[in-house]
């Protein structure tokens, strides 16, 4: 097991990535999960299996900056290009704010709202979000989060660059649905790559992507 | 005849009444004998009009265009900033002056503005922002820079002691053309607008495309990615105006190159692991400058080699300026770090600007006390 400096970019890319898984697992409309520290970070390398990165981290709710929790991941980058994601592991330590009401309260305005919610360009070019919005924002990257998992290696950091567009679609059943188009910003390459991300979300049941493509739009310029 | 301005609503609420001056006695007998209290709030309403009035004229006079009124606090097009760079010269004629330095592929004007107290050939300091045109956090925070270091020579010891000894050249729109395409088509767009023969993909990333270790790793030779390099070093008449005004100097002592986001300070290599001779001196350095960005509102940074902190990368402004004699080459990657990313809120402008600040300083006073 290999020490690694927490601000070089191997373990910065590893520690971007559980949380990514994090945020998918732990987020939704009212909860960000942002990396506050990365205080630690080993690496070994097992063969025949591929590189694990254990990571010591303190994570934030952007909404409730006055807490943090700690977090013990293992992320395993599995060998050769076999295109599976990589394992994550993770155990959490401490209590997040609870978003019970602000969940419910989300839920209510969107299932009673009489037009399905259609919106783009979040945030703005000046960085701006409405507030009736800002939900929309978090629980896209929440998703975010599983899309970076699911597509990360070594050498690779994504961030949710913009929600390009959005549209509620309604269901039968009692799970919100939205249909988002997220620009995902891979540090790397310096790529913007569009994805089209489906998303189900209800209060007890948390977020799950039920279907995620990435769009191949030629932006030649 | 009184005029009421608060009208009676209800009982035991007051009301406000504008009396003209003949009626003024009666008006007060008849309040006085049905027991009405009463106040008097203004003496003579048309004197006190005209005392408003003159107040007000008195006041736009003073307020005429300047680069004090500028909003600093918002994202601005390309006009806007140019509009604002002359102002700023305006305003600090001794201080302040414009230089073009070049011409964008599309024939815009490369500015520099020239922070100097005079001499000749003296050493300078080198700043650019906006190099990658999808980072507007920089070509604002470059905005507020300029300002802060023309308010503060003369009032800051440091900036005074800065200014005094040597010449400080900022270039806040580095890639004019990539900006104007921001607001107008695609805001994040990132490279030059250059033309590539042969492909339909435009455009050259400017942070590749210096010749020092050109064409190596994180740089590609596909004119459709966003880290093409060019045909050649210099290829981009945005890098080659910069590297053509350094060499032409010939007494750039830092060049500092602002992106964003990542919350980092950088210095070279990028192009190879090795570190420089340097690299103590620049590690120490970037230690303290971050430490001291962290105490205004305790963003945090990291700090280290290109090659170490972020990725190997071949062809990058820094490590050109390092290899062509320019020793304190840094590299800072503003906030913040992927939560906004390049569409930081304009809220976060100033917060940025003025946590740099003293951070950008530290760099600027070593280099003063470290002539070589």
């Amino acid at each position: 097991l290999m020490e690694l400096p927490p601000s070089h970019f191997p373990a910065a890319r590893a520690a971007a990535l559980a949380v990514g898984y994090l945020r998918y697992l732990r987020g939704g409309p009212g909860r960000g999960l942002e990396l506050r520290e990365l205080r630690r970070a080993r690496r070994q390398d097992i063969d025949g299996v591929g590189h694990k990165y254990c990571l010591e981290l303190e994570l934030e709710d952007v909404l409730d900056k006055d807490r943090t929790v700690s977090c013990s991941a293992e992320v395993l980058y599995p060998l050769g290009s076999t295109g599976s994601a990589p394992d994550v592991q993770v155990s959490v330590q401490g209590e997040l704010r609870s978003t019970e009401e602000a969940d419910q309260e989300f839920y209510n305005r969107m299932r009673s709202l009489e037009q399905e919610l259609v919106a783009e360009n979040i945030p703005d070019s000046h960085g701006n979000i409405p507030p009736e919005l800002e939900p929309i924002h978090l629980l896209a990257w929440a998703a975010s989060g599983y899309v970076i998992w699911q597509n990360s290696t070594e050498n690779t950091k994504f961030h949710l660059a913009q929600v390009k567009h959005v549209k509620q679609v309604k269901r039968s059943d009692e799970d919100l649905q939205f249909d988002y188009v997220v620009l995902l910003h891979e540090m790397v390459s310096q790529e913007v790559m569009p994805w089209e991300v489906t998303v189900l979300w209800h209060p007890q049941h948390g977020a799950r992507v039920s279907r995620d493509r990435r769009q191949h739009r030629h932006s030649a310029g | 005849q009184v005029d009421f301005w608060r009208h009676p609503a209800s009982p035991g609420h007051p009301v406000d009444l504008r009396v003209p001056f003949p009626h003024l006695q009666a008006v007060k007998g008849f309040l006085e004998f049905h027991r009405f209290s009463y106040s008097i709030m203004i003496e003579d309403v048309q004197q006190e009009l005209l005392d408003e009035e003159k107040e007000s004229m008195r006041k736009s006079r003073r307020v005429k265009r300047s680069s004090r009124t500028f909003d600093f606090s918002s994202y601005h097009t390309l006009d806007e900033i140019y509009s604002w760079m002359d102002t700023l010269v305006e305003d600090h004629p001794t201080l302040v002056s414009k230089i073009q330095i070049g011409q964008s592929y599309e024939n815009r004007p490369l500015y520099v503005l020239k922070f100097s107290t005079g001499g000749s050939a003296r050493p300078a300091i080198w700043l650019d922002t906006g190099i990658h045109s999808r980072e507007w956090i920089t070509q604002a925070t470059g905005v507020w820079t300029a300002n802060k270091i023309a308010e503060e020579y003369g009032r800051d010891a440091l900036v005074t002691a800065i200014l005094d000894s040597m010449d400080i050249f900022l270039e806040i729109v580095t890639n004019p053309d990539g900006f104007a395409f921001t607001h107008s088509s695609n805001r994040l767009w990132r490279k030059t607008r250059s033309i590539n023969a042969g492909s339909r993909c435009v455009g050259v990333d400017p942070n590749r495309n210096w010749d020092a270790g050109f064409g190596g790793a994180s740089s590609s030779s596909n004119p459709c990615s966003e880290t093409y390099h060019g045909p050649h070093p210099h290829s981009e008449r945005e890098v080659r105006a910069i590297v053509d005004f350094i060499r032409g100097h010939g007494g750039v002592k830092s060049v500092i190159s602002i992106h964003s986001y990542s919350q980092m300070l950088l210095f070279p290599y990028g192009y190879r692991m090795a570190p420089t001779p340097d690299h103590q001196e620049m590690n120490e350095l970037a230690k303290k400058a971050v430490s001291d960005l962290a105490a205004v509102f305790g963003t945090k940074y990291t700090y280290g080699s290109i090659a170490n902190t972020i990725y190997m990368a071949g062809g990058t402004t820094i490590d050109w300026a390092y290899d062509n004699g320019v020793k304190y080459s840094f590299s800072l990657e503003l906030r913040d770090s992927g939560r906004y990313g390049f569409l930081l809120p304009s809220s976060q402008i100033v917060p940025t600007a003025t946590e740099t600040w003293p951070a950008l300083l530290d760099i600027m006073v070593h280099v003063l006390e470290h002539p070589y």
